[in-house]
């Protein structure tokens, strides 16, 4: 504990472990950095740290306010609820996991589709929920992804998924694999209509999820120094027996490697998304959110 | 010989018999009775040790150091099999083998993992954990299958696709990805067989069909038993919890609705008799491909996607 959280009354002390992705109280520590910042500044700067840049993870629903124009959005597949199809039951039940998920994030599970305006630019956009059992892929999230991009081909509208997810969900068994052929194969079908689809990657995306849907973007986009890859960094340590290079698995090394399009930092991922969509969907130019952001916007 | 240790006292028997019958010509007692009941007993042994099988042995056998793979059914199911190689921007994985061959007369793409026997032929096969080279040859030879009208057979046997430094430079997940699209919408008639392990995403990425085989010890999962285990047990230890509740022998995933045939193997399991289960699989291609053949392929390709959708349980 630092000199200066013990001095704070508690109350307003950050809670390392809680519910929300996010601490309540009015200053918060950056978990870079770890520089003190005002909580309704780290609010407005879209959970950036103003100090040093780095993209706190973040809650679908937060996510898809921040992305979608105000109460423009309709949410799909909402009435979508999991069940414990295989019985499965490790040193916990998958039924009482599920609970205390959808207890702790108010979700049902762990991704939200909407369909909604960017910028007055039909669309319909998914994020996933990483606090729910990491963000894991399993015949919901799979259905809702599906059901979204259903959508856009019957209104002919753009789709745009965040990932933030571990990978399948081991619970549903073959069931979670199987979504990503799902949710692939519906993807091909949008693709073969021309109607663009963009994978904005964010901390992390693995497994499963990055070897599906998130990799299969007309653009794949990444927020900066996000974890990105197939195979987690221990297993592949455990397997090659060395240590990994600084910065492997992350944005940046997957741009170099030619995986990723672009980087773009969250507090302008509305305006640059907008430009790409609309030159492929040839819509007009709009003039640039203007919004109040601190620090060095990359 | 390599047994596992339920199999033990089956190999045991064996070995006797096998004593016995080197010394048949030498020796005045009558062997030959003695051979046949130890036969019978052997039989009965395994018989019994098959019928009662837990998830877990399952999980072994299917990975069983004397299994047949993918180029051994290669061998004994097709004729004129030409092996292509390399996805043409980086190497050649020897993990995935694929080529051109007949069934009977049927021209078809074959596309498989292919494991290694021994120690040399293991590394050079990787273990059969293929990179993204390996992914994007078969993407390669898929996308010929459609160019002339040759029906795609593959055959699937990974632990899993390769967790290694090079792999995710290179795309592993981008590779894996890349092959569902582009089988989900392939133009041309799809089965897929799992003969060994179907392990994860590694074995999906050359798995979506029309049809789902597979063989009665192999298994299918979204991740390993001792991945599994490691990530919710918290030890490799519980593997054998972790297969039987994560449901991933035959039998259960056509319970589930995944798998559309089981194919039968011999007492004792694949390695006791390759030619036999090859003719199995054989006559399995040969059923399926018939009924997939006399699709149109808008019909089939409608069929296809609808059973992909398909997947999944949920409340509404």
């Amino acid at each position: 504990m630092s000199w200066l959280s013990k001095l704070l009354p508690s109350q307003i002390r950050t809670e390392s472990t809680g519910k929300k992705s996010v601490p309540e109280g009015v200053w918060t520590k950056c978990s870079s950095c770890t520089s003190m910042l005002y909580r309704a500044e780290l609010e407005r700067n879209h959970y950036v740290c103003p100090k040093c840049n780095h993209h706190e993870r973040i809650g679908a629903r937060l996510r898809l306010d921040l992305f979608l124009d105000k109460e423009s959005s309709e949410e799909i597949g909402a009435d979508l609820e999991p069940v414990d199809i295989l019985k499965f039951r490790d040193s916990k039940k998958y039924r009482d996991r599920l609970n205390q998920a959808q207890k702790n994030t108010d979700e049902k599970d762990a991704l939200i589709v909407m369909q909604g305006q960017l910028k007055e630019l039909s669309v319909v956009a998914a994020a996933f929920e990483f606090r729910f059992m990491g963000g894991s892929m399993a015949s919901v999230v799979g259905e809702r992804f599906v059901r979204g991009v259903d959508v856009c081909i019957e209104k002919n509208i753009p789709f745009i998924c965040f990932t933030a997810s571990g990978g399948a969900r081991m619970q549903e068994g073959l069931f979670s694999l199987m979504q990503m052929g799902k949710t692939s194969a519906a993807l091909a079908r949008l693709s073969k209509r021309g109607i663009p689809f963009i994978s904005v990657m964010t901390d992390p995306t693995m497994g499963g999820v990055s070897a599906s849907l998130a990799m299969l973007g007309d653009l794949n986009v990444a927020e900066p120094k996000a974890l990105i890859g197939f195979a987690g960094p221990r297993v592949i340590e455990q397997t090659v027996r060395e240590t990994l290079p600084e910065g492997f698995q992350r944005s940046e090394f997957l741009q170099e490697h030619g995986v990723v399009d672009m980087i773009v930092d969250r507090r302008h991922m509305r305006d640059r998304l907008y430009n790409v969509l609309a030159i492929l969907t040839q819509q007009p130019i709009k003039k640039p959110d203007d919004e109040v952001l601190s620090g060095t916007v990359v | 010989m390599n047994f596992l240790d339920f199999e033990r006292p089956i190999a045991d028997l064996e070995a006797k018999i096998e004593e016995l019958r080197h010394l048949t010509g030498d020796s005045e007692l009558n062997i030959g009775d003695e051979i046949s009941r130890l036969e019978e007993k052997s039989s009965s042994l395994t018989e019994s040790i098959f019928s009662s099988l837990s998830v877990w042995q399952v999980a072994q056998l299917a990975r069983h150091p004397q299994r047949p793979y993918t180029l051994d059914y290669i061998e004994r199911i097709f004729t004129d099999f030409e092996e292509l190689h390399g996805d043409r921007s980086y190497a050649d994985d020897n993990a995935i083998v694929g080529g051109i061959a007949r069934l009977d007369d049927q021209p078809v793409m074959v596309i498989g993992h292919q494991k290694g026997r021994d120690t040399k032929e293991k590394i050079r096969r990787n273990f059969g954990m293929p990179r993204p080279e390996g992914y994007r040859k078969a993407k390669r030879l898929m996308e010929m299958a459609e160019r002339f009208n040759l029906p795609l057979l593959t055959f699937i046997d990974t632990p899993g696709a390769y967790p290694g430094v090079g792999a995710e430079e290179r795309g592993q997940s981008e590779a894996i990805a890349t092959n569902l699209k582009v089988m989900s919408d392939l133009d041309t008639p799809v089965i897929c067989t799992v003969i060994g392990e179907g392990g994860s995403g590694g074995a999906l990425a050359i798995g979506v069909g029309d049809r789902l085989l597979m063989l009665q010890y192999s298994t299918y999962s979204v991740i390993s038993p001792e991945g599994c285990a490691t990530i919710l047990w918290k030890s490799a230890d519980k593997a054998s919890e972790a297969a039987e509740a994560m449901g991933l022998t035959a039998d259960r995933l056509k319970e589930l609705g995944f798998v559309d045939q089981i194919i039968d193997e011999p007492l004792g399991s694949a390695y006791r008799d390759f030619d036999l289960v090859a003719q199995n699989i054989k006559a399995a291609l040969l059923e399926n491909l018939a009924k997939l053949k006399a699709k149109s392929s808008d019909d089939l390709l409608e069929e296809r996607y609808k059973r992909l959708m398909s997947y999944g349980q949920f409340k509404e």
